[in-house]
């Protein structure tokens, strides 16, 4: 038998694994199913990033564009904007991005992460026209050379997060994504579900707890 | 350093997420900036942040939002590295960074009003619903006996207090709800340095202090 035939199975590496993300990105049943690419994706990212910062990677950009900018979209239209506004504002995250790509530490932070702490920070700006004040020591602050054992630690930790959020209980799931994205506090929620204030807490308690019993089921932690 | 009386789950979901009034969001940079906990706790919280969403449903960017975007990048020149209002070399013992960008400087900038019995106070300047000062109380003295309407985030930057049985120091955040009547009392040795955040006025309940509040703004 030919042998090696069967090799031109293996997964492709390197920068052809963007490829197939990019091209995979709207069927949302495939992606919630693909659950060992998670870190393959994340770190993936990385190595976008990174890209963008030493090679002003067009390419890249494109392709981070492509996943990132309509969540961004979604998760400032969740916040209140309309969609000009959510639009325009996407754009500029990403924008964002490109500039400040020299400041991402991979080994504090997933791409993904990141991002939603830039889209965040244009939501206060944008949508509620104030100021955001940031903790001292800047928490993006850049790193000359990353450690590699913690850039994949923390790339591994975010992957497993995602799993675990997708793995959340439909209850506690819709009120932790409410107290994140729908710009209401524990006491709004509870007036909008009718749910006691007491149970929303609890909820939210519950999920995030239980995120955190997955995270810490490493076996090396 | 990490503090004993450290921000409460919610306060710290709403900072991550960015949904607290200005005054509060104040507060929060000011507590993680003095307790690496609450630092690490906030980073995780982000990281929820990210991963919820990396989960959302996509919102179709519109038609040739990719080079519009390419259009913004090459309009604007490249961002300095970093562009805070206060120099990096200044520092403070009693404010930290994001406090003193309030302030515009140093504890010796602080502008303080005397509200009585020795004690001052600086209402800084925040937009939205809720609004924070900076409270002078001197050693040993009480601060008015008051309830409150709303919520109040009360951090320690120099000295202690004392509320009932809890002692809180420099870094220590305590969280008033709509029920607590209390009577925080500054710790003998230092005078007291706090920030102070309300979502809704503090209500006094001698009659001098209730007259004197539109006029104090408290």
């Amino acid at each position: 038998m030919e042998r090696s035939a069967s090799l031109p199975e293996q997964q492709p590496r390197g920068t052809a694994a963007p490829e197939v993300l990019a091209a995979g990105h709207g069927s949302d049943a495939g992606e919630r199913d693909m659950a060992p690419s998670s870190q393959i994706r994340d770190t993936t990212w990385v190595e976008h990033v990174e890209r963008i910062h030493t090679h002003r990677d067009q390419r890249a950009f494109a392709q981070l564009f492509a996943y990132f900018a309509p969540r961004v979209k979604a998760f400032l239209m969740k916040s209140g904007a309309d969609e000009a506004l959510a639009e325009e504002c996407a754009q500029d995250v990403m924008a964002t991005l490109w500039h400040k790509a020299h400041l991402f530490d991979p080994a504090r932070a997933s791409v993904a992460t990141w991002i939603f702490t830039i889209a965040r920070n244009k939501k206060i700006d944008a949508l509620r026209k104030q100021r955001r004040p940031e903790p001292e020591d800047l928490p993006w602050g850049p790193e000359p050379e990353p450690d590699q054992a913690d850039v994949m630690a923390m790339q591994q930790d975010s992957a497993r997060l995602e799993e675990a959020i997708k793995t959340l209980p439909d209850k506690q799931r819709e009120l932790i994504e409410r107290a994140y994205f729908g710009d209401l506090s524990h006491s709004e929620i509870a007036a909008e579900t009718g749910l006691p204030l007491g149970t929303i807490k609890s909820r939210i308690r519950l999920a995030l707890e239980r995120l955190r019993h997955d995270m810490s089921e490493r076996p090396d932690r | 350093m990490t503090v004993k009386h450290q921000v409460t789950e919610e306060l710290l979901t709403a900072y991550a997420a960015g949904n607290l009034p200005e005054a509060f969001n104040l507060v929060v940079a000011t507590h993680v900036s003095l307790c690496t906990e609450a630092r690490v706790r906030l980073e995780a919280m982000e990281a929820v942040g990210g991963a919820l969403l990396d989960d959302l449903d996509e919102m179709p960017m519109s038609h040739g939002s990719l080079e519009a975007t390419l259009r913004l990048i090459s309009d604007r020149p490249k961002e300095p590295i970093k562009a805070v209002p206060v120099q990096p070399e200044a520092s403070c013992k009693v404010l930290p960074k994001p406090l003193m960008e309030y302030v515009g400087g140093d504890i010796s900038k602080v502008k303080w009003r005397p509200i009585g019995m020795g004690a001052k106070q600086a209402i800084l300047k925040s937009s939205g619903d809720a609004d924070v000062r900076l409270l002078y109380i001197p050693a040993g003295s009480e601060l008015p006996d008051h309830g409150h309407h709303g919520q109040e985030l009360t951090l320690v930057l120099q000295g202690a207090f004392i509320d009932g049985d809890d002692r809180f120091a420099r870094g220590d955040l305590e969280v008033a709800d709509e029920d607590l009547e209390h009577t925080p009392v500054a710790d003998i040795g230092e005078d007291c340095i706090c920030l102070a955040a309300t979502n809704a006025p503090l209500k006094f309940k001698g009659i001098a202090p209730r007259l004197a509040q539109p006029f104090l703004r408290i």
